[in-house]
């Protein structure tokens, strides 16, 4: 069932299963047309809003579970609330919102693509990026940006244990304390062209902080390969 | 040399414990410090299907007539919950190795041989190129803990999708491919830079455990609008569990692979001392599906040490409904060919024994990232022979299940089957030859 409200498309899924609020979501995918949609008691519901491809927008009225806007492509998805584990994982392009918290391994994978957390997320956020810009307005778990292999990852707020652990080139920048540092991550120099790339990326996330607030860190390239004298580090 | 001294002396003896390879391992490893990484299976000898035989037809079975009763050969995967399951002409499948470990021709080479013949190859750890997905009728597309290359558009492509928890060589183990086999397309395709050790994660980044792995498959369902069949890939650990918890995960196939299947590049010590062989893992994934009333519901394809159409034989009557191979299939297309004997030696090693796959100088141009040494692998005529051996394991197959009697090869039954040795029988679960005795029943 699916009500029209002033051009948007009210999904509810108290009402639908699962299968045919992301068939009515995906409904435009490869497509050029765009849409308007509104999911409603989403009641931490999984996979919701996954597998999407065009350039539609989609509003999730509450909180999700596992893998809300999973390999998002295009797609513009605001979840006003939490996000469970996994939410945007592999995301390809579009962006993805979270309003309150997430869970675990936000942004896992994500090959591009813009996600944003307004509240804090768990551990693992930013696990294995591959492209994906992540920014995270409060803080953010242990083992952060574990093999990270490209991409930016912003916090505002403080980062746990092990931050950007084996991480490859994925560039991470921290406005607050972190707790400890991973193998192979090193904090480096944040010169004018990183305040730069920081303050577009801010700027596209429509969060408000200033570039020169922030540290930078990234990979020290010193396990990228196997050396017997660096054993001790794996 | 006066008599006595001649009979006080014995001929000189190498401590069974320490052979010639232990000996030479120690020291390779006290020259270098670091361990022995190579690619393929366990090769010390294992209990395997070898050690059983079938009983043929008799008085109580019929056999059919080799050259005139049909004997069908069909396997259709995935018909739990995909809307597509994906039909075989032979329960042979190919299973995965990436375009990374081995090169664009192996590749099509192997993309050509299994289309041939009507069946499936797999992508592997570095995701699907248009090449492999152009020569393959039938693609399966892994889901890996690296996700390297992994995207959604790709994963609509598939015909299946293998989601791999781990494999026979390495249970527990991560991929790892070094950096000279990383060249520019590898690196761009799996967003690493060029030229560095890649070791993969052993984790998936996004979930644990079966109940995590339950919702990953229901949002893969739901990004490719519940089409495709989800295999579970485990290498043999615990196969009885592993099993079940696939198909509580939700899992349309189980592929279970035991300690002989390959790897691209693994310590050694991981390939020969981790994991159960390919015999008992198939008795426990039965075992399982069946206390689950899910044997034939959910599919198993079995693989690890599958070279001939005995083993394809043995492996389906024990319960399989397919096979995979993937070393079998790289000799077939050319590995390890003794036509490069001096190159081989050259490299301080014989055809037949060449496992440094990581360091990418494979003479026979399969396993390596070199367009000088891929150049030689012309992939129309090795597709041609995988196909040609594709079809004589099928031919095998057929005939061994015309003699006990079959007119389709997934009839075959535990029954036709008996152990010639006490540890075969134990682990296969059929009775010792020449008795009823199944060792760990009455």
């Amino acid at each position: 069932m699916s009500k029209s409200m002033s051009n948007v498309d009210v999904v509810d899924l108290a009402e639908l299963e699962l299968r045919e609020v992301n068939a009515r979501l995906q409904q435009h995918n490869g497509s050029e047309q765009g849409g308007h949609f509104r999911v409603i008691n989403p009641n931490g519901a999984h996979a919701v809003a996954c597998g999407l491809n065009a350039a539609v927008i989609v509003e999730i009225d509450g909180h999700t579970g596992y893998y809300a806007a999973g390999m998002n492509q295009a797609a513009e998805v605001t979840i006003k609330g939490n996000a469970g584990p996994g939410v945007a994982e592999n995301m390809m392009s579009g962006t993805v919102r979270v309003t309150g918290d997430a869970s675990q391994y936000a942004g896992a994978s994500g090959h591009g693509g813009l996600l944003v957390i307004e509240g804090s997320a768990s551990s693992r956020c930013g696990i294995s990026m591959k492209g994906i810009d992540i920014v995270v307005k409060g803080n953010i778990g242990h083992m952060s940006a574990f093999m990270a292999q490209a991409g930016r990852l912003v916090v505002l707020g403080d980062v746990g244990a092990d931050f950007g652990d084996s991480l490859y080139e994925a560039r991470l920048f921290v406005r607050g304390s972190v707790k400890s540092l991973g193998a192979d991550c090193i904090e480096k120099d944040m010169q004018d062209e990183h305040r730069d790339e920081l303050a577009e990326i801010l700027a596209l996330a429509q969060v408000d902080a200033n570039p020169a607030d922030f540290k930078r860190y990234g990979s020290a390239r010193k396990l990228y390969n196997f050396n017997i004298d660096n054993v001790g580090a794996y | 040399m006066a008599d006595h001294d001649r009979i006080l002396r014995t001929t000189p003896r190498k401590a069974a414990t320490f052979d010639d390879h232990t000996l030479s391992e120690i020291r390779r490893a006290a020259a270098t410090g670091i361990y022995d990484i190579r690619g393929g299976g366990a090769k010390r000898r294992v209990p395997c299907f070898d050690d059983l035989v079938f009983l043929g037809a008799s008085m109580s079975r019929y056999p059919l007539e080799g050259y005139r009763e049909r004997c069908e050969t069909n396997v259709v995967l995935g018909t739990r919950f995909a809307k597509k399951p994906i039909e075989l002409d032979i329960p042979i499948t190919i299973a995965g190795m990436s375009f990374g470990s081995l090169s664009a021709q192996a590749k099509e080479a192997l993309g050509r041989g299994a289309t041939a013949m009507g069946t499936s190859t797999t992508t592997g750890d570095g995701g699907m190129t248009p090449e492999e997905r152009g020569h393959s009728e039938k693609l399966v597309y892994q889901l890996l803990p690296s996700r390297y290359g992994m995207n959604p558009d790709d994963l609509r492509k598939a015909d299946a999708i293998e989601v791999v928890v781990g494999q026979g060589a390495k249970p527990g183990g991560g991929g790892m491919l070094l950096g000279q086999k990383i060249s520019e397309r590898v690196a761009e395709m799996r967003t690493l830079p060029e030229g560095i050790d890649q070791r993969s994660a052993c984790r998936h980044p996004d979930w644990t455990g079966p109940d995590d792995l339950a919702i990953k498959i229901t949002e893969l369902r739901e990004i490719t609008a519940w089409e495709k069949p989800i295999y579970v890939k485990v290498g043999a650990a615990r196969p009885y569990y592993d099993t079940a918890l696939s198909v509580k995960a939700g899992a349309d196939v189980v592929v279970v692979d035991g300690m002989q299947g390959g790897t691209a590049a693994t310590q050694e010590v991981f390939i020969e001392h981790v994991g159960i062989p390919t015999l008992p893992a198939v008795r426990e994934a039965v075992r399982a599906l069946k206390e689950l009333d899910m044997h034939r519901k959910v599919q198993l394809i079995v693989s690890g040490g599958i070279r001939s159409g005995a083993d394809v034989a043995k492996a389906l009557a024990m319960g399989a409904d397919a096979v995979s191979i993937g070393t079998a299939a790289l000799v077939a297309i050319g590995d390890n060919d003794p036509l490069w004997e001096d190159e081989y030696q050259k490299l301080g090693t014989t055809a037949g024994a060449y496992d440094d796959w990581h360091e990418g100088n494979d003479p026979a141009g399969i396993t390596t990232q070199d367009p000088d040494l891929a150049a030689r692998l012309d992939p129309i005529a090795a597709g041609r022979r995988l196909a040609n051996y594709l079809g004589v394991l099928a031919l095998e197959l057929q005939t061994l299940a015309r003699a006990n009697g079959k007119s389709h090869v997934r009839n075959l039954e535990p029954e036709d089957l008996a152990a010639l040795t006490v540890e075969a029988a134990a682990m296969a679960g059929v009775p010792l030859a020449g008795t009823s005795w199944i060792p760990g029943t009455r």
